[in-house]
């Protein structure tokens, strides 16, 4: 059967201009338990690819440069 | 190249002890075994990373458990546990605990977690239970993760990480022969050959579905989806009590605890509409959350946790701990809603339904050495069948699992699986991504967890549980014959949606063989109201047998410590009666 993508707003933020993962850091990559964030091959910047967060924090706390940020996703605010 | 692709292969290792899961129990676990034999090979796997996995992901606010001399004795805790569980306890491992939670404590201690003292230099425990006092508050419980990091390294234990084990091999003798395991990255296979295993994998966590409109909103780490379980029964372990489920009271939408244990000691009290309290204790037993659920239909809901009485200075030291470990975005949540705890009380509701021994009595069953009844597998932590474990008895457990099963290993060489096992497992893991087309893992997990909320919600009533059960094998079929996963991401999520399906399942047998009400809300069979000591005064084993799903009674273990008959019953006056 065909497969849509339906649009969600994402709560993990990351500032493309602190983030250093086009240097090779991949912190908020490794340390995600959901496993949820990538470094996009584009930009490479990191980025929250997949929708299934716990708005636990890790990333956000581990991060080198303060370029995560988690906000609480729309449907709790 | 595309996002997570899925790269065909299969590898093999092996080790003396294998821990499976490195959130809490896990850790403690794989040090212990490695302690007590530095020459063996300790391997520690985990589907997350350990830096950051499990429960206490961003740490703990302070143990809800600890026996401190001086303030508790075993004998006390463990009377008030098997009250709290309605007499269902083997007391021998609660015993056990009690005995050896301080010597963890002052181990935890010596690893740089620091644990509140008063002026004398002696730490403070307070009291939230309905008899003694053991909670004892962490000041630094946001480094828990990085101190236990620091001692894995120091003792060179291997870690996997992103490794999520699927299935457990055994030799046709029944021992314990290893775990297969799938990168969920990658998806290459791993077999991991192994002398003993243990389980320490967490809740069973994403069973229920959140109000929210978000799956992995749940109370538990949504990573916890309950895999322990479904490869523990898999592989003909039996489970303890599946009917006992968790279910807690937390913040409304924001699902994280509210938290009476941190609060209730300074004053804090769970609150009706009118500002009452209508429960005489915080502490989360099933009798304390049926009258919680009372209270939420009587018509004198909603229910809060009230700290607006206190003191500013109070509040904002209660305030600082809250949004600093465990879920430090709830501060980021008060703050959207505008809630200020000096002005306006916690919203509280009840959390959707899980297994989990830490909190009440759902688990793999194991003795006071935390073996399972298959030799050579051990179990711990969240998933292992001692009742309110928290965190100190999956550190307290842990330990004592990681010992054994060195000891076990020790005796033992590896024992011989049958190739086609692995076989086997391998199609059944990479079925999904066979499949050019069907249903997405999200899908079928958004149905077989809505069927959970509509049909297994306490109360449990038969009828709902039959047509429940239909339900589920439906989407079962469906799981089975059509799920895709078109990376190895959502292979890893059609993995979990498997374990989920096999605890739903779980849950249905377990709640339908126990014909009579206990622990509260828990097991709250409209069909048989009343508690049948006479009949039901026993453990309900759930165990595949040939193939089937079987469920059988077990004796309670005579009691190590003696409960007079007039405490039995003191965890069922939870309500506050209205004074003359």
């Amino acid at each position: 059967m065909p497969l849509a993508s339906y649009q969600t707003s994402v709560p993990v933020v990351v500032d493309d201009a602190k983030c250093i993962a086009d240097k090779g850091c991949t912190v908020c990559v490794d340390v995600c338990p959901l496993d949820v964030l990538r470094i996009s091959d584009m930009t490479g910047k990191a980025y929250m690819a997949y929708d299934e967060c716990w708005y636990c924090m890790p990333c956000e706390a581990d991060c080198p440069t303060g370029a995560v940020t988690v906000n609480i996703p729309y449907l709790l605010r | 190249m595309a996002l997570d692709q899925i790269v065909d292969g299969l590898s093999e290792v092996s080790c003396d002890v294998l821990v499976i899961g490195g959130g809490t129990a896990g850790p403690m676990a794989a040090l212990k075994a490695k302690l007590k034999n530095p020459k063996a090979n300790v391997v520690l796997l985990e589907k997350a990373n350990v830096k950051r996995s499990g429960a206490i992901s961003m740490g703990m606010d302070g143990l809800n458990n600890a026996v401190i001399p001086g303030y508790a004795t075993p004998e006390q805790y463990t009377k008030e546990i098997t009250i709290a569980n309605d007499g269902i306890v083997d007391q021998k491992a609660v015993y056990k605990y009690a005995q050896n939670c301080y010597k963890i404590v002052e181990e935890l201690d010596s690893f740089g977690i620091r644990f509140l003292k008063n002026e004398n230099g002696d730490y403070a425990v307070k009291k939230v239970h309905h008899i003694g006092s053991y909670v004892l508050p962490m000041p630094n419980g946001e480094t828990v993760k990085k101190a236990l990091y620091r001692q894995l390294r120091r003792a060179r234990i291997l870690i996997s990480n992103r490794y999520m084990a699927t299935r457990l091999l055994k030799s046709a003798d029944g021992r314990i022969a290893g775990a297969i395991s799938v990168n969920t990255r990658t998806a290459e296979m791993l077999v991991i050959k192994a002398k003993a295993v243990i389980l320490c994998m967490g809740a069973a966590g994403r069973l229920g579905l959140p109000t929210s409109g978000y799956m992995f909103g749940t109370y538990e780490n949504a990573a916890n989806s309950g895999d322990g379980y479904a490869m523990a029964y898999h592989a003909g372990a039996a489970l303890a009590n599946l009917e006992c489920y968790q279910i807690n009271p937390l913040i409304k939408d924001y699902n994280g605890p509210a938290c009476a244990y941190v609060a209730g000691p300074f004053g804090a009290f769970t609150a009706n509409n009118e500002g009452s309290r209508f429960i005489e204790c915080d502490y989360w037993s099933g009798q304390m959350m049926l009258e919680f659920y009372n209270e939420l239909l009587s018509g004198k809901g909603p229910v809060f946790l009230q700290l607006k009485h206190l003191h500013p200075d109070t509040i904002s030291e209660i305030e600082t701990t809250l949004h600093k470990v465990e879920r430090p975005t709830r501060g980021l949540f008060q703050q959207g809603r505008g809630v200020d705890y000096r002005k306006e009380s916690i919203e509280m509701h009840i959390s959707e339904i899980g297994f989990c021994s830490g909190h009440s009595a759902s688990g793999v069953f194991v003795d006071d050495n935390a073996r399972t009844t298959v030799p050579g597998l051990y179990a711990a932590g969240d998933m292992a069948s001692v009742p309110h474990n928290y965190m100190l008895g999956a550190f307290t457990n842990g330990a004592v699992a990681g010992t054994d099963a060195m000891e076990f290993a020790e005796n033992h060489d590896f024992a011989e699986f049958d190739a086609a096992d692995v076989a086997t497992e391998r199609d059944r893991v990479m079925a999904p991504t066979k499949r050019e087309d069907g249903i997405p893992p999200n899908q079928v997990e958004y149905k077989t967890r809505r069927l959970v909320n509509d049909y297994l919600q306490p109360p449990k009533v038969t009828r709902k549980y039959e047509l429940g059960m239909r339900r589920l094998a439906e989407t079962r079929h469906d799981m089975q014959e059509h799920m895709i996963a078109r990376n190895a991401h959502e292979l890893l999520r059609a993995l979990e949606v498997q374990s989920i399906m096999d605890c739903a399942d779980m849950a249905v047998h377990a709640s339908l063989y126990r014909e009579e009400s206990r622990w509260g809300l828990y097991h709250w069979r409209t069909d048989f109201p009343e508690k049948d000591n006479e009949n039901w005064f026993c453990h309900t084993l759930l165990s595949k047998q040939d193939g089937k799903m079987t469920s059988e009674k077990r004796a309670v273990e005579p009691y190590v410590v003696p409960i007079a008959d007039d405490e039995k019953d003191l965890y069922d006056k939870q309500r506050i009666r209205a004074s003359a």
